[in-house]
């Protein structure tokens, strides 16, 4: 009963006009609605799917950045683990290697370099932000150096069931949707049902406290980020399914800012401590409005680009204008 | 008598000795015009400045011109600005003042590089551009022409799509990025044959930039809406592959014409061959590496100042589809190794 109630305090509209999510969920649901007046086929089943399937692999990784975020790290080298991991298996595989032993050895590069980071940031400490900006130079450099010349790399021929992951469906809804939805799930579980995920939010929320604690900080670290590579890698395997290629350049791209504008859209605040799997769904399902309305409606290039940069600059004003800074937050210093 | 014998002895020996020299003398003649070949190229410097290494066409390229810089031993380098024109801006700025003999340039769109064209020429510094035109003209320009690729591209959907030859008239157009000279020309191209057949509807027409899974995306959407697509034009195989995707997975490969170009690299002849390109317009890598080589060897031997006489080639272009997509039209990057 008051749980209840504490939930219909928390959506009735002056309240959900206090939090950032609140007022980028009324911003989507403004942008759903004026498409789905605007567009006649907009609210058609078949755009819905494509519509959160063009933001499905987006999704996935922003999952793998909300942990790190969450736990008030940050991996801008997510991109560059992804595309050098992908396409070296897709080489190898090429080379004879069978493709499941190809396969194992692009988790395994991931592994490593998440890993890499990882001692980088609990050892060595190194602020996140440019340990990860380092190491994905390096990693894309390695990759460009010793395991591929050319960034566009064609999925092996005769892998089917490979390319089924991309294309294929269950019960009407295509696999990559599913594989975004089961890692939601799996995510949510983690961060809200195991130690391990309590322990992120402490991380967070007050990383000295965290240690004073007994919490096993070092430990922790390395092993968020080798997630966060091994979710890129996944992401990169459901993407080149789905594109039947990877490409390298995608690492020159904008799609690592992407991420963090799925994340932070959503309400994850780069300070850590806080946010949820919920706040990576919202994020991605904005993005993925507007990407949709804008394609449909024939929008140019430039002036799409315009749009989401007015977007993300609307919902920082907003959020700063409902929640100015207080003491708390200039202490904890956000990135 | 003795005497006699020596005077033969003698005799003996001035015959044999020039029969010797006649034998010496019968080594050929010097050819003053291939020593001054060799001679002119030597030692010479030639930079090669790419949108970005990595990919199909500047490896190939790369591969060609290495090959004969390496035969007439002149140094060949690289200055890989990956992606960035700012990086690419520095490199020029800083090849200015090194004045190489020669910089073959890719221009990543028609304006950036446009001024330091003109002050790399008047510098004395030859400039070949490859593939993507700037709107600066410099001593030469070897690559395809975008207008008559586009020109192709149309006429080719337009054949399947006209009134009463396809499911429908809508046909879709996925560009790169919209600054880059192969998309400025192309859609030219695209748009004069499109206005003669005004009964063809363009539905979609969007930036890619390049990727793949955008590409994707775009065309999953577009065929939400207009189910009925009859044709798709792509600017690049690269970034088609996705395009295609898209469409097979909607089971309408039978139904969407999709024509796209490239430089003619196995991997996109792959796809013509599983029929997820139905026309792929190739203009030919390897051929234009060994167009460059000749405009190279041209402009190097040259007493002409840089900048002083201004040519172009457009290079010809094979239109590749299921039935010749074979080993002469399609190349891999280790065989032009």
């Amino acid at each position: 009963m008051v749980a209840s109630e504490a939930i219909l305090r928390r959506w009735r509209p002056r309240n959900l006009l206090r939090s950032q999510e609140g007022i980028v969920l009324l911003l989507a649901l403004a942008a759903f609605i004026l498409f789905s007046v605007l567009l006649p086929s907009f609210l058609s089943p078949g755009n819905l799917i494509a519509l959160v399937r063009s933001v499905s692999i987006l999704g996935v990784l922003a999952l793998g950045m909300a942990l790190v975020v969450i736990a008030r790290g940050i991996d801008v080298s997510m991109i560059a683990t992804m595309v050098v991991s992908v396409a070296w298996s897709f080489v190898l595989a090429r080379d004879g290697y069978t493709f499941g032993l190809a396969l194992a050895i692009g988790a395994g590069f991931a592994a490593v370099a998440g890993l890499s980071i990882g001692v980088l940031v609990a050892f060595g400490e190194v602020a996140p932000i440019f340990a990860t900006l380092a190491a994905g130079s390096l990693i894309y450099g390695l990759g460009r150096t010793f395991f591929f010349q050319l960034e566009m790399q064609n999925v092996p021929p005769g892998q089917n069931w490979f390319a089924a992951i991309g294309q294929g469906s269950l019960f009407g809804i295509p696999l990559t949707i599913v594989a975004f939805g089961v890692l939601c799930l799996f995510f949510h579980l983690v961060l809200t049902r195991t130690r391990f995920g309590w322990v992120l939010y402490g991380m967070g929320s007050n990383p000295s406290t965290a240690r004073t604690t007994g919490a096993p900080i070092r430990a922790m670290i390395m092993a968020q980020y080798i997630i966060s590579a091994l979710i890129a890698y996944l992401a990169g395997l459901i993407l080149a399914a789905s594109a039947a290629a990877i490409n390298a350049r995608l690492f020159n791209s904008t799609m690592i800012y992407d991420i963090l504008l799925v994340v932070v859209l959503g309400g994850i605040g780069l300070n850590g401590g806080h946010g949820r799997v919920r706040n990576v769904i919202l994020g991605t399902v904005f993005v993925g409005i507007l990407l949709n309305g804008m394609t449909i409606l024939n929008i140019d290039y430039t002036v799409q680009n315009l749009v989401k940069g007015i977007v993300l600059l609307l919902a920082i004003i907003a959020d700063s204008v409902v929640n100015p800074r207080d003491e708390q937050t200039s202490q904890q210093g956000d990135l | 008598m003795r005497q006699m014998i020596r005077r033969w002895a003698v005799a003996a020996a001035l015959v044999l000795a020039s029969a010797t020299a006649v034998q010496a003398d019968n080594q050929g003649l010097e050819n003053p015009r291939s020593t001054d070949f060799h001679e002119s190229l030597k030692g010479k410097k030639v930079v090669f400045v790419p949108l970005s290494m990595g990919f199909d066409l500047t490896e190939g390229w790369a591969a060609v011109m290495r090959q004969q810089a390496k035969r007439l031993d002149y140094s060949f380098e690289i200055r890989d600005p990956a992606w960035s024109t700012d990086a690419g801006t520095r490199a020029l700025s800083q090849l200015i003042t090194e004045k190489p003999d020669l910089i073959v340039l890719h221009n990543p769109d028609i304006q950036s590089y446009a001024r330091l064209i003109k002050q790399a020429q008047s510098a004395g510094i030859k400039i070949v551009q490859i593939n993507l035109e700037s709107n600066s003209t410099s001593d030469s320009y070897v690559g395809a022409d975008w207008t008559e690729i586009g020109e192709q591209a149309a006429q080719a959907v337009v054949d399947k799509c006209d009134t009463g030859k396809g499911v429908s008239t809508k046909i879709a157009i996925d560009t790169g990025v919209p600054t880059a000279a192969s998309d400025v020309f192309q859609l030219n191209g695209i748009y004069r044959v499109l206005k003669q057949h005004p009964a063809i509807q363009v539905v979609s027409q969007q930036s890619t930039e390049y990727n793949a899974e955008k590409a994707r995306a775009i065309m999953d959407t577009v065929l939400q809406q207009h189910p009925d697509l009859c044709g798709a034009i792509g600017i690049w195989d690269n970034q088609d592959t996705g395009t295609a995707s898209a469409i097979q997975q909607a089971g309408k490969s039978n139904q969407v014409f999709l024509v796209t170009s490239g430089g003619g690299n196995k991997v996109g002849c792959e796809n013509v061959d599983k029929g997820l390109f139905n026309l792929y317009i190739s203009y030919n890598v390897p051929l234009q590496g060994e167009i460059l080589n000749e405009e190279i060897a041209r402009l190097l031997q040259s007493k002409s100042a840089a900048g002083e006489v201004k040519t172009m080639y457009f290079t010809p272009l094979t239109q590749i589809t299921k039935a010749n997509s074979n080993p002469r039209n399609c190349w891999t990057l280790d065989d032009l190794k």
